[in-house]
């Protein structure tokens, strides 16, 4: 296995308040890595540290052999397209339609022709399971299919690494399920790295094959493996505690 | 890249070979179209792709054209030659049916309708300004029967926001504009030696009109632009509606005080700015014209009636009422997107303004008829 992405001891911080300290982990490539934890523990800042919106306050983030917070911004800036990122609520233009959302990245950064990108942005949209819907504006569409719509976005420069903030949050339990399963399917089809913060349980066991677990009493990671042999047989009270919804006793608080 | 086979008369093998990124020139669907019609009757297609290098969204959008191509000629496709995640990704992209009447076709409405629409339009926005201004009248008489609902920190932050803090801005325009009086009057009263009229010209022009209508203009461009931003964000996180359905009228809870705010502001700001809009005359009276401080303070006395001055203050009051309002109503009437709190603030900007100088005509008017 090819290590995709490395975290070294990486600690995050606001000013002097510390998120996180010392955390390592390892991507590799090909992987769904989940990054669980209770809410407020920092899983969407390490997102953030990971994708270059926040520079970390120690450690270093390695792709592949380059350190990615120690290039020059704009070799940074050039490295990020090649990632896709969901955002939370979709975070679609909201004065463009879906097609041009899709499509703002193939204009700005290929020199494909409009046509090509026309069917490029079709394909996208379709992938989703959003034909048809390419003029609309993305407050006409309903929450799940801006999340889709999201999905469609962060594909558009077919991207080699896929970050997902909280896919599922405010999905109902089949559209949940659904793109999940998209979820499964894109990374097995294109060969992509998924890293995804969730805490949904049932996302995390589905799509899971590697995983970070940060916890916020402690500050720092206290596991990091497959979620389903964390569940089972993690030494560590907490995270078996998070993995079964408090089941497995009153141990962990 | 492409290449095409013929094992028998009826099967057309499309070869794949070669890389098919994004960056190289790619063949296109139109090849496979040319080979198809070509020879005679192919009744099937197949694919062998054992020499594909890397291959990204351009290669699947060629293969979803030669499948269209086929499925309309009735001609039989065979996948198995593919990478298995073509096929799937293939599949998961026709998976969804297009959901029928999705499709927005870009079509233009004739002339007379859309000038009905226009119409339509301009109405509506019309009866919502009125509606508006009627809830807002409803909102003082509550308010004045001691029952409507508002905070009143709100009140006195809000009070804070537009007057205290807008004190700066205010000095530095209301000087400038008594220099710039003073300035064009000293030019032709001093053909006549009567420099001291200066002192009469600064007077009563800020007093009466200046004043009142640059403190509206910067109020309406400072505090009506934030009134139309906050409450359109409010607006796009559903906190209007969250107000709503705790049972609270957003008019009282939001407008009302903007509306007190501003109506016990403006007026409290023009005569701050009267004052400085005569020492900007003064300035230039003393420096430039030999004027002495008595004599010019003495000259401003005996020029403003307290007339010029009540006529200002009202004047102030009008436009804090009406900057309130614009503000409010494009705040309270913002569409749910980013845009539309942009498009609600600059609207804002715009209806203060133009209000403004409107009520300054029809006060003018009156004043004039009345003799004052």
């Amino acid at each position: 296995m090819e290590p995709c992405i490395v975290a070294k001891e990486l600690t995050m911080a606001f000013g002097s308040f510390v998120l996180q300290r010392d955390l390592n982990f390892t991507v590799n490539r090909g992987d769904i890595f989940i990054i669980m934890g209770g809410s407020g523990c920092g899983k969407s800042t390490l997102l953030r540290h990971l994708v270059g919106l926040q520079t970390p306050a120690k450690g270093q983030v390695l792709y592949g052999d380059v350190d990615f917070w120690g290039l020059e911004p704009e070799e940074r800036e050039r490295f990020m397209r090649r990632f896709g990122i969901l955002y939370q609520s979709g975070a679609l233009w909201s004065s463009m339609t879906l097609a041009q959302n899709v499509a703002l990245p193939l204009e700005e950064y290929t020199d494909l022709d409009p046509d090509s990108i026309r069917e490029r942005v079709s394909l996208k949209l379709a992938l989703v399971g959003l034909s048809g819907f390419e003029e609309y504006y993305p407050s006409e569409i309903s929450g799940g299919m801006k999340k889709r719509a999201g999905l469609a976005r962060a594909m558009a420069m077919d991207p080699d690494i896929l970050f997902f903030d909280e896919p599922s949050a405010g999905l109902d339990p089949i559209s949940a399920r659904l793109l999940d399963e998209l979820i499964l399917e894109l990374r097995d089809s294109l060969g992509a790295t998924v890293v995804v913060v969730t805490h949904e349980l049932a996302s995390i066991f589905t799509i899971g094959n590697n995983s970070v677990f940060l916890d916020p009493d402690a500050k720092t990671m206290l596991a990091a493996g497959d979620p389903k042999e964390l569940r089972d047989g993690c030494p560590n009270p907490t995270v078996r505690n998070f993995l079964t919804r408090g089941e497995a006793g009153s141990a962990g608080k | 890249m492409l290449a095409f086979d013929r094992p028998d008369g009826s099967t057309l093998v499309v070869r794949i070979t070669g890389d098919w990124a994004t960056g190289n020139p790619l063949p296109s669907a139109g090849e496979v179209e040319t080979e198809l019609s070509s020879g005679p009757g192919v009744r099937r297609v197949a694919f062998d792709a054992a020499a594909l290098g890397k291959w990204d969204s351009g290669l699947l959008t060629f293969l979803l054209k030669v499948f269209d191509r086929c499925s309309a000629e009735g001609i039989a496709m065979e996948k198995s030659g593919l990478p298995p995640g073509i096929v799937r990704l293939l599949d998961l992209a026709t998976a969804v049916p297009e959901r029928k009447g999705a499709r927005r076709e870009a079509k233009r409405d004739p002339f007379l309708a859309r000038v009905g629409a226009a119409a339509e339009k301009a109405w509506k926005s019309n009866r919502d300004t009125v509606t508006f201004v009627g809830d807002v009248a409803v909102a003082v008489l509550r308010m004045f029967r001691g029952k409507a609902r508002f905070r009143r920190s709100d009140l006195l932050e809000i009070v804070q926001e537009c007057g205290a803090q807008a004190l700066p801005i205010v000095s530095l325009i209301s000087v400038l504009v008594g220099l710039i009086l003073a300035f064009v009057g000293s030019i032709q009263l001093k053909a006549f030696g009567a420099q001291l009229y200066v002192a009469d010209l600064v007077g009563i022009a800020m007093v009466r009109e200046m004043a009142a209508i640059m403190t509206g203009i910067i109020v309406a461009g400072r505090t009506g632009a934030a009134f139309a931003a906050r409450l359109g964000t409010m607006q796009v996180n559903e906190e209007i509606d969250a107000l709503k359905t705790m049972g609270f009228s957003p008019t009282e809870f939001l407008v009302l005080p903007r509306v007190v705010a501003l109506f016990l502001m403006m007026p409290l700001l023009c005569l701050y700015a009267d004052l400085m809009g005569v020492l900007g005359g003064m300035l230039v009276g003393v420096t430039m014209l030999d004027l002495g401080i008595m004599q010019y303070y003495l000259q401003t006395k005996a020029a403003v009636h307290l007339n010029n001055l009540w006529i200002g203050l009202v004047m102030s009051a009008v436009f804090g009422v009406l900057v309130a309002f614009s503000g409010c109503l494009r705040g309270i009437q913002c569409g749910r997107s980013a845009s539309a709190v942009g498009e609600a603030t600059t609207s804002a900007v715009v209806t203060g303004i133009v209000s403004i100088i409107v009520a300054t005509a029809v006060i003018n008017v009156i004043c004039n008829v009345l003799g004052i």
